[in-house]
This record gives structure tokens, sequence and C-alpha cells, in this order.
């Protein structure tokens, strides 16, 4: 797999810009951003609401096309790909966790998990997605819906689903965010922990001092640039 | 993976969340409407075509100059079918010294196939349907030979060469002549009594007939059979060939039960483009995150494609079954209105209803299911990113191809099709129009939500694209109700009041000029009604613009018949009052001594007679030349005296001629026709009742079967004002959480909800009123041929009933959200 060979670098950023039209003229959102990421390594992206954290999270996962610069995911050029290539790219080897949960309100707690499973091909998509989310501290709460379940509950499910198909990369946009702080303490918890256990690359996007502690790096999002310490 | 399976697993997901079920509600009503229209439809009109069949007393009639050879019978009866015989000439019966013109009929056994003999035993008592036939040496006689020849039940009268006891008078028999007017008294005897009279000599004027009866594929494929023997001097008729009064009835009502249908499927295709909308709206957040996860647009599209067919299957076979409960129902609710018995369903609506429900998909649920393909998976960072809005250019192509189809195969009528297509466009694009100005004019109310039905008004301008769709939902719903309504009222009375019950159902013919004071007096005198005695003048077209007319110059059989027949012609000072010109003009008095004709269109088109053409009839040995001065249309179910060709005073006075009358003869005064036709024996009386009774049944079934599919019709418009309400419920739910939570009260809410959908029902029942009343309208001149008027009840109506109607349907609708705490419904979000 040439992937994962340790001199690989699964995600680089280099003069990465974001701009957008808007009535009042052009937006600059992102300025030259150049980022290196490790394997196996948890970086944090600091910055107030409305920095431009998001922006640059869907940058880095293919999501959205930059205006400018390249991002390498896998050692593969984003922009030499169109978007369903992206998806072939993200396909099994990326995760996500959202500040808003983003679990699909017409279905269980196990049935979103299987989801990325089922999608991935993975051979036992009921057995796999029951372990992750007993990993995650919800055995009993499978058939659960999400409105029946908490805040914290519901992001634990969306960790059991980001984790459930052993991804390479896992990017989380202010994963704690919604939560009051000794739900989201628990929730980081069981982040790092997963994340440790399978050696993933986090992308963990916050305005949290305390989350970000946690992380091998910290990064600092400022009027569109990215500077290594406060 | 592998899309059909994940696909079916996020169905039955999506089920048991509540998902689809608005969209599999009206493809399930849609199909079922659909086959029960179809199965019934097509049961009942095989009902009604048996029973019209009556007029040639079976299925098929073969025809000739010449004894039929016996292959005939024998085939038919290798083929298992029912066949019996008749005969009919013209002869002449003695009695008391007196001689009379009869028509002969002598039947068979099993005589008469379909329909029903009815028979009087007396001149007093009543009339009753009979199985029997004459025996032997019996006659049936026709009553006013009885007066005619002062006959009584019981008397002998002589025929050829032998005698026959009048047992009984015939009032009615399913085949009589096609031609009301060529007809003589009639005599109705035993086939095998024709033998010993001897008057089936070689030069005899005898029509022999076997008349034919059995399964419509048995049939069909008799009659091929029959054709490709290729026999000359043999005429072989089926229903489609018979009285045209008959003819038209039928198609009449099959054209009604049609357009039910037709606004049964409208309804629930805006039902199923109003539901696959939303479902896009709900789904939009699986596309983002399923390709977020990885999976390609295509995969999506295959994943969402599939397991919208997968639905469309099963609601397709759900509503088949349905449809099928349902038809049996009706066909049991309708079922005593026929005298014969109903055919048993064919599968055919069973495909046909599986083929509509993935039609219907196709063409009004693929094109926004398509788009949740192109959500972008950015969506999982800003919610307000959502699939792309559909292109109208799709929507309208996939709209019109499925619908065409669908109404052009289902109803089977191009005109009706495309009249509804094209009021459906029209329509669409108008409220579209509408609901863009509406969004415009709220716009100000916009920034000032404070009040709280101001704050209803202006969320409609807020969201100009659900708006749109609600305002075009509402509409067209609204629009097919009204439709519904007017032709089930209007057009459907106009339909049956063309046969009012004081209709003529007696006709006077062969009255010598000479006559015709008495004859008027005598009527008059007797309290009937007259609208007038015309003169007949027999006559044959010779040319037509100096070209002589021949039979050959004809391909199509009426043409050629009509090309060797002779006309009745008349001559008028003014036109009878149903008819139409339509082109040219009719003459006005200085004009009267003009060599003109007037042309009914109908033969004018048959027989390529252009206005302006010169016609030469030949009139007792005498050539008359003239010039069509216009065009007439004709009500010729009416049963008034019309003619094919009138012309002027001036051209026709002095021409031999008979007169002609009909009137309405109540039975009480029945005694009126039998001293007529003894004071003026040579005057032929002719009674069309039976006939009349026929044709009234036929509309009265038709006009209650239309009713009844109407039905299907008002449930699906139920489910359009349910999807239209449901368009706008995401935002609803938000908007109302926030609000309550930003503490306005519920009364307000409940103000603002019934003011933003009461104005959109308001607004959408206005338009529908003006939609309605134009289709309605070209409807009633293009295709019905019926009257229309203006109606402006049905305005105030449409108006005052889609505003009730929509704003307490948005209130029911708006109910448990605005009883459920905020904080619940905003975890539901
Ligand atoms: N498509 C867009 N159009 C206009 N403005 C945008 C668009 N995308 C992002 N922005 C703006 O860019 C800024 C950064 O947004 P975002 O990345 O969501 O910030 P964060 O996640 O740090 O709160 C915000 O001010 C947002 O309004
Ligand atoms: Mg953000």
């Amino acid at each position: 797999m040439l992937q994962t060979s340790s001199n690989q670098l699964p995600v680089t950023a280099s003069g990465l810009m974001k701009f957008v039209e808007t009535t009042e003229g052009r937006l600059d959102i992102l300025q030259h951003i150049d980022l290196q990421v490790s394997s196996g390594e948890a970086v944090a992206i600091l910055g107030a609401s409305g920095s431009g954290k998001s922006t640059l999270l869907g940058l880095l996962a293919g999501l959205d096309e930059a205006s400018a610069g390249e991002v390498r995911l896998f050692d593969t050029p984003l922009s030499s790909l169109d978007e369903d290539g992206r998806a072939a790219l993200r396909a099994g080897k990326v995760g996500f966790v959202f500040q808003s949960f983003q679990l699909l309100s017409g279905m269980t707690a196990l049935e979103n998990v299987m989801l990325p499973l089922e999608l991935a091909g993975h051979k036992s998509p009921e057995q796999a997605a029951k372990e992750a989310l007993s990993q995650a501290g919800l055995a009993k709460r499978l058939h659960h819906y999400p409105s029946q379940l908490s805040g914290g509950e519901q992001q634990r499910v969306a960790l059991a689903r980001a984790f459930a198909p052993s991804p390479k990369i896992l990017f989380a946009d202010e994963p704690t965010a919604n939560l009051d702080a000794h739900t989201g303490e628990r929730v980081a918890e069981l982040l790092f922990r997963l994340q440790e256990q399978s050696d993933t690359v986090l992308i963990l996007v916050t305005h949290d001092e305390m989350l970000a502690r946690r992380c091998d790096r910290r990064l600092y999002l400022r009027e569109g640039r990215l500077e290594a310490e406060a | 993976m592998n899309p059909l399976h994940l696909a079916l697993r996020l169905l039955r997901r999506d089920w048991r969340a509540g998902e689809l079920r608005l969209l599999a509600t009206a493809l399930v009503i849609a199909v079922a409407s659909v086959t029960s229209v179809g199965f019934f439809t097509d049961r009942i009109e095989r009902a009604m075509e048996r029973q019209a069949t009556e007029v040639l007393a079976g299925d098929l009639r073969i025809e000739s100059n010449q004894p039929l050879p016996d292959t005939f019978i024998q085939e038919a009866e290798r083929r298992q079918l029912q066949q019996a015989s008749t005969l009919s000439f013209p002869s002449v019966i003695l009695s008391k010294g007196a001689t009379q013109l009869v028509q002969i009929k002598a039947v068979s056994d099993r005589y008469p196939l379909r329909g029903h003999l009815r028979v009087r035993d007396s001149v007093t008592s009543p009339e009753s349907i009979t199985s029997l036939l004459p025996g032997p040496g019996e006659a049936w006689l026709e009553e006013r030979l009885l007066p005619l020849m002062g006959l009584a039940i019981g008397d002998t009268i002589k025929l050829g060469q032998s005698s026959f006891r009048i047992s009984r008078i015939i009032t009615y028999e399913p085949d009589r002549s096609a031609n009301l007017f060529q007809l003589v008294p009639r005599v109705m005897i035993g086939l095998n009594d024709i033998e010993k009279t001897g008057l089936l000599g070689p030069a005899s004027r005898v029509r022999h007939y076997l008349l034919v009866a059995g399964s419509p594929s048995q049939m069909s494929h008799y009659k091929t059979w029959l054709e490709q023997l290729n026999l000359s001097g043999i005429q072989i008729e089926d229903i489609r060939a018979a009285r045209p009064e008959l003819r038209l009835a039928l198609e009449q009502g099959g054209r009604f039960l049609r357009l039910a249908a037709a606004t049964a499927i409208l309804l629930c295709v805006v039902a199923v483009a109003l539901s696959s909308r939303r479902f896009v709206e709900r789904q939009s957040d699986t596309s983002a995150l399923l390709r977020c996860l990885g999976a390609k647009r295509r995969q999506v599209g295959q994943i969402f494609i599939l397991r919208l067919l997968s639905l469309g299957v099963i609601a397709s076979l759900v509503g088949v079954l349905l449809g099928l409960v349902v038809q049996a129902l009706l066909i049991h609710l309708i079922g005593q209105w026929f005298t014969s018995q109903i055919p048993a369903p064919s599968a055919w609506p069973l495909v046909s209803g599986l083929i509509t429900g993935i039609l219907v998909l196709i063409g009004f649920s693929l094109p926004s299911i398509l788009r949740l393909s192109e959500v972008p998976p950015l969506r999982v960072f800003r919610r307000h990113l959502g699939a792309p809005p559909i292109s109208y250019r799709l929507f309208l192509g996939a709209a019109i191809i499925s619908l065409g189809i669908l109404l052009i195969w289902q109803i089977g009528d191009d005109l009706l099709a495309s009249q509804l297509i094209t009021g459906l466009l029209v329509g669409m694009a108008i409220l579209l129009i509408v609901s863009r100005l509406l969004v415009h004019l709220l716009a100000p109310l916009r920034n000032r939500t404070a009040g709280s039905w101001r704050y209803g008004l202006s969320s409609l301008s807020r969201n100009p694209a659900t708006t749109s769709v609600q305002l075009t939902g509402f509409g067209l719903g609204i629009t097919v109700l009204l439709l519904l309504a007017i032709v089930r009222v209007d057009l459907l009375s106009n339909w049956r009041e063309a046969l009012p019950e004081n209709s003529p159902n007696q006709f006077l013919i062969n009255i010598q000029p000479g006559e015709v004071e008495g004859v008027r007096k005598l009527l008059i005198e007797g309290g009937i009604k007259l609208t007038g005695l015309f003169p007949m003048i027999r006559g044959r077209l010779i040319s037509i613009d100096g070209h002589q007319v021949s039979l050959d110059d004809y391909d199509n059989p009426r043409a050629q018949r009509l090309s060797t027949r002779d006309f009745n012609v008349s001559h008028a000072t003014y036109p009878q009052s149903d008819n139409k010109i339509v082109s040219g003009h009719w003459w006005s008095e200085t004009e009267w001594n003009e060599p003109w004709f007037s042309v009914e269109q109908g033969l004018a088109e048959t027989l390529g007679i252009p206005l302006g053409a010169e016609l030469v009839f030949e009139v007792a040995g005498r050539k008359i030349a003239g010039r069509v001065a216009s065009l007439r249309s004709v009500e010729w179910d009416s049963f008034n005296v019309n003619f094919f060709v009138v012309g002027t005073p001036g051209l026709m006075l002095d021409q031999p001629a008979t007169y002609i009358t009909s009137f309405y003869l109540a039975d009480e005064k029945r005694h009126l026709l039998h001293r007529l036709i003894q004071t003026y024996p040579s005057i032929t009386a002719l009674d069309v009742t039976a006939l009349m009774q026929q044709i009234r049944a036929i509309m009265d079934r038709g006009a209650l079967a239309v009713e009844s599919v109407f039905l299907f019709t008002l449930a699906a418009g139920l489910i359009v004002l349910y999807a239209g309400i449901q368009a706008s419920h995401e935002l609803r739910v938000q908007e109302t959480a926030i609000l309550r939570t930003l503490g306005l009260s519920r009364r307000r809410l409940v103000i603002s909800a019934l003011l933003e959908f009461s104005l959109l029902g308001g607004l959408a029942g206005l338009i529908a009123a003006v939609l309605a009343s134009a289709i309605s309208y070209s409807l009633a001149n293009a295709v019905f041929n019926l009257p229309w008027q203006l109606n402006f009840s049905m305005w105030a109506i449409a108006l005052l009933g889609g505003g009730l109607g929509v704003g307490s349907a948005g209130i029911i609708a708006s109910w448990p959200l605005l009883n459920t705490p905020p904080l619940v419904v905003m975890r539901k979000m």
C-alpha cells in the first residue's frame, strides 16, 4: 500500500488560498496556508468563530476546491482529481466528526454507524458497527434514534461512525462545541483514545484551548493565515 | 458496495422513518385510481358495448341478398359461437279483403343473441320483455297495423300461400333497421314457417342475415376468418357501424369516463412531484454525508434511483391491489344498472398499473431525485448548501413526455390529452409567474416581522421557491377539482339534457301535401306541440362542380353508400333551430329565389363538397342545379327532423314533395296515433320511444359511472393538498421552534399560519377558477360539443374554498408543532 509508506505525508497543503465573491466584493477567507501532517499525528487548528476553520477543513478533506494552492492527500494532488475522484480517495480512509453531529435522523444509532461500513463494502457491517458502538459505551443504545439520545451520546455515535471503518485521517470540526464542559470532556477522551488505538491522523478544528492541548501540535488561524504559536 | 443492497436497506429504514410515506401514498393512489378506473372503465365499456351490440341483436351481423353459405354457420359452430338466422323482405298481407305493404321478418331459434324482444299481449296490456318467439302459424304485428287494417289479436292474416294467427303485438326488436325513414310496418314470424308461404322465389327482395355472438377475441378471429374469404355481395357489420344515435351516446360516455381517469392522473402526478421535492430536501443530508464518506456521484445517484424504483414497484403493486378491490366495489355499486352481465376484469389493467407507477415516477420524481447526487459534500459544514434547483427544461421535458404517454395511452383520446396537457402547462406557467409576483409584493414585509400576521405573510416571500411550489401545487390541484365539478355538474347534465324528457318520440312520414293541414289540425287539437311539417323531396346527387358523382370516387364505405343513395332534400325559409351555420350564410328573405343549397357539414366532408360548389340533383327525372351557399352543423341526436341538404324555396318549391314531422307523444295519448293512422292510411308512423329509452339508459349509466370514478379524483385532490402543506414543513418546524423560543405566543403563530395558507389557497383558488373556466370551455367546444357558460359562482367557491380549505389544512398541519415544547422540536431538527 503506497499511501502508508513511512516517508509519505498523509496531508500536505501549500500556498492554499480561498476567497469568495460576495455582493460587497471579494472576501478573502484563507490566505497562503502551508501545512504538513505526518502519520499518526494529531494537529489542532485553533481560531475564533468565523476565522475560516471549517473552510480550511473542507479544503483539506477535498470537499471544496481551493482558489489557489494545492492540497495533497496521501501524496495525490486533489486538484488533479474531479469531485468523484476526490470522493474515491476519501472512501474508507477519511472520517468526519462535526460540530452539529450530522447523524441521519431517520436512522438508529446502529444504522448510522453501519452506513460508512456498507459504503466501503465491509464484509460484516453490523458486527463492526456494534463493536464500534460498544467501544463508545453505547452498547445499550443501538436501536435508539438520534432524537432519543443526548447531545453527548449523539456525538459519541458520530465518533463510533467515524472510527468504525478504521480511517487513515479523521477530520473533526469543533466536536465538543455544542456540549457542556463535562460531556465535552468525555467525548474528547473517547476521541483521543480511539485516535491512539487506531493510529489515525487527526486534524481537529476548535476554539477550545483545553481540547487543543491534547494534540501533538497546535496551529492558529488568524486573518486567514496559519501561525504556529500564539 | 452493492448499490441495490444498500438501496433496499435504506428503503427499509426510510419507510420506518416515514421519509417516503407521502411519496408512496401519492403513488399508491395514482396507481390505484388509474387501475381501478382502468379495470372499471374497461369492464363498463365492454358492458356498455355489449349492451349496444343489442342494436345488431348480436356481436356481428352478416348480411346478403343471397342465402348465406352454410360454411358461415358451420365455422361459427366449430368456434363455439352462438348464432341465429333471420331474413327480411317487403311483402303484402291480406286480411278482410284489404291489402297492406309490410316488412316481413322471419327469425330462427335463439334470436335475438343480444338484447330482448318486447311485446304487448293486447292493445291495452302493458309492454313486457319476452324470451318467446312467434310459434308455428303465429305472427306478431307492429301496433300501427291493427288500426290501419282494422285487426285485433286473434285475427288471421294471409301471407303468400299460408295463413297466420295474430298472437302478439311486437313493440321492440333490438335490430330494427338502421334507417328510420325506410320502414313499413313489421310482421314477425318463425323462420320455419317461411318455406310454406312460397314467397322466397328467385325474384324476391330478401335480405338474409346471420347473427353471431361470442367473446371479443372469438369474435375478432371469426371476423378475420370471414374477411379473408373475400366474398362479394356480403356485408359485415359490428357495433361500430350500428345506429349513429347510439354510437354517439356511447362515444360521449366513454369520453367522460376517460376524462375522469385523466383528472385522477393529473392530481396524482402533482402530488408525486410535490412529495418528491420534499424527499430531496429531507435527503440532502444523507447525500452530502455519503459523498463525504467517499461515495461517488454516480453511486449516490444509483442508491437513490434504486431506492425510488424499488419503492415504485412496491407501491405500484399495492396500488394495483387496492385498485382491484375498489373497482369490485364500484362494479357492485353500479352493476344493477346493467341488464346484461358485466364481463370479468382482464389482466391488462394490472400490467398497465405497474407501468403507470413507473412512468409517474420517471416523469415526476426522477428529475428531482437526480438532483440529490448533486448535493455538494460541503453541505456537512454549510447547511444552506442544498441540491441545485431543478432544471426547468429537464422537469418540463420529463413531465410532458411521461404525462403525454400516460394520458394518450390511458384515455386513448389525443385531442382530450393534448388539451389537458396544454391546460396544465399554461396553468403551471401562470401559477409560477403569479407566485413570483406575490413574493415580490410581499417582500417589503420581510424585514418587519414583528406583527404576528405580518410574519405569516412575509414568510411567503422569505422562501420564494417553496412558495412557488406550493402555489403551483394548490393551484393545479384546485383547477382539476373545479374541472371535475364543472364536468360533473355542467357538462354531464348538458349531455343528458341534449335528450330531454319531451324529445320527439314519434315521426310521421309520407304525409301528402293535401293532408298537411288536416294532420296539423288533428295533432294540435290533440294537444301536441308541433315544431312544423317539413317538405321532403327524394333526389339523387348527380354531380359536384360538374364532376359526375360515382361510387368509385370514394374509398370510405359510408361515402360509397351515400353516393349511390337517394337523399331526402328539403326546402326552408329559415334554418332549423338546432342547426348552426358553420360557413357561408343562410339565405335572407330577398334571397329566397336564389338557386342555393345548404349542406350538412359531415356530409359535405364525406363527399368532398366545398362551400360554393355547384350541385346537381335529379328529382323525379328532372335536374335541379344550385350552389352551396352554406354548410350547417346538425344535432342528429336531438331527434328533431333534419336534412342533409336544404334548398331555397325558389329552387325546390315546385318539386314533388311529401311531408314529415316529429313530435313528443305522451303514453296516455296513444289513441291519437290510432285515429291519425285510420284517417290517413298512407301516412307512416314511426315510434322511436324504445330507441330513445336505450340511449337514455346509456346516458344515465354513463353519468353514474363517471361520478363514481370522480371519487378517486377527490381522494387524489386531498393528497395534493396534504403534499402542498407538507412542502414547507421543514421550514415551519424550524421557524416555529425559534419563534416560540423567542416568545411568540401560540395564538399569534396560529394566526400567522392561517394567514399564510389562506392567502396561498385563496390566490390558488382564484387562478384555478380562471384556468378551469378556460379548460372546460375548450373541452366543451372541441371535445364534447356541448354548450358552455361562464360559472361565476364557481369563482366565488374556488376563492373561498381555496382560502378556507388550504388555511384550515395548514392549521391542522401546524398544530402538532404548536403543541410540542420548542425544545423537543429543536432536537428533531
Ligand atoms: N460561500 C461563502 N460565501 C460567503 N462567505 C463565506 C462562504 N464560506 C465561508 N464564508 C465566510 O467565511 C468566514 C469563515 O467561515 P468558517 O470557515 O465557517 O469559519 P469558522 O468555522 O472558523 O467559524 C465566515 O465569515 C463565513 O461567513
Ligand atoms: Mg466552523
